[in-house]
């Protein structure tokens, strides 16, 4: 349950570039090699925001693919399994350009007055 | 682990200046492109000259997005850092030893104290949900032992975070010790997710688990180091597999150190315990 970590994380991390303005939305972006479930996630972050000022603002997820690039033969593949084995040539030199991030990517603000 | 996509996003985003300019986004220029999807977040912050948002400096904005690309851990891995340096200060080398529950860590760790023996000044941080239990096995071995529970906080934790490490370091006497152990909770998922300021990450896993954990499990079974291979007496009255486990293990982890051990026999304890004299005298 390391998701409500995470919230109580993405929470700090939004209050404190929100300058007190409303804040409607959170994007999160969430890698395919991160062991974070979505929908735990969101259900965790209605459990930290409730009653705070990030109350009723909501959390969106973004899945990143994962994809490894073969330092043998060069090619680019998305990997679906966390499996670091080139699907081309079956070497395991292979490095991940994507497939890890646990990001606060952007939050929307309201109108102020 | 290497982690990709870090940001050095330290300073605060800004928003419009005395200027009326849109503010600054230190971190975000490195992010962009760089993998699928990630655009569909940035469409709507408008970098274009004359542009109002963002200026809300007792004047009326309007709603706006604005881009991030914060690290979600930045505050736990800025406290691991401070935790690294600490260690660093006093010499000592520092594991964190992470495993599912009952695959051996305490056992392990008993055993391992009574090899090192003296030669080597042990430390161990014994991270626990509620009990002591754990840290009363490790009591009488010539170590210095502390407890943290980690049930203090919002709902008990299932891993140990850098604040919680940092709040029981205190109570190490850091610069008299070559080694410190932090024992993590139970768990094959949540742990792997946090730096605690460790040099190097050793992972239990016990032969009655299973072959295929490194596939279900690759977060943590990527950011070991060294992998024990635990209960290995118990190999003759199992189904277990040991080669497809380690074919398994370098399919997500191809650099792991492995090393088998029963630590009810004694059997590769050796081994195991050359791997940490060598982290403790690096």
């Amino acid at each position: 349950m390391h998701e409500l970590s995470l919230c109580r994380a993405v929470a700090d991390v939004v209050t404190s570039h929100a300058e007190r303005r409303d804040v409607t939305r959170v994007t999160v972006q969430v890698g395919h090699l991160r062991q974070v479930v979505p929908d735990t996630l969101v259900f965790c972050w209605k459990m930290v925001t409730d009653g705070t000022e990030l109350a009723g603002c909501e959390l969106a997820v973004e899945h990143v693919p994962a994809v490894g690039v073969c330092r043998s033969c060069g090619a680019r593949n998305e990997l679906d399994e966390p499996v670091l084995r080139c699907a081309a040539c079956g070497g395991r030199d292979v490095v991940l350009v994507s497939g890890e991030e646990l990001l606060v990517a952007s939050m929307d603000l309201a109108t102020s007055d | 682990m290497g982690r990709f996509h870090r940001h050095s996003d330290e300073t605060a985003h800004r928003h419009g200046g005395p200027d009326g300019s849109h503010g600054s986004h230190d971190g975000a220029d490195t992010g962009n492109g760089s993998h699928d999807g990630a655009d569909a977040g940035h469409g709507g912050h408008d970098h274009g000259a004359g542009s109002d948002v963002g200026d809300h400096s007792g004047y009326r904005s309007g709603p706006e997005r604005v881009e991030l690309l914060k690290e979600i851990l930045s505050e736990n891995d800025r406290t691991a850092a401070a935790n690294r340096a600490d260690f660093a200060a006093s010499g000592v080398s520092v594991v964190n030893l992470m495993s599912s529950p009952g695959a051996g860590k305490t056992t392990l760790l008993r055993r391992t104290l009574t090899i090192l023996g003296p030669g080597i000044k042990v430390g161990v941080l014994e991270g626990d949900i509620e009990t002591s239990l754990d840290a009363d096995r490790l009591e009488g071995l010539g170590a210095e032992v502390t407890l943290v529970n980690t049930s203090a906080g919002f709902g008990a934790e299932c891993h140990l975070d850098a604040v919680m490490v940092r709040s029981a370091l205190p109570r190490l006497p850091l610069s008299s010790l070559d080694l410190v152990v932090i024992e993590n909770v139970g768990n094959l998922v949540c742990p792997a997710e946090f730096d605690v300021g460790e040099h190097a990450r050793a992972m239990v896993f016990s032969v009655t688990e299973g072959e295929e954990k490194p596939l279900k499990y690759p977060v943590m079974f990527r950011s070991a180091d060294v992998v024990v291979v635990n209960k290995v007496d118990l190999l003759p009255y199992l189904d277990f597999d040991l080669d497809l486990f380690l074919s398994n293990l370098a399919d997500v982890n191809p650099g792991a150190t492995v090393v088998r051990t029963s630590a009810r026999t004694g059997e590769g304890l050796d081994g195991w315990c050359s791997w940490l004299r060598g982290l403790a005298s690096r």
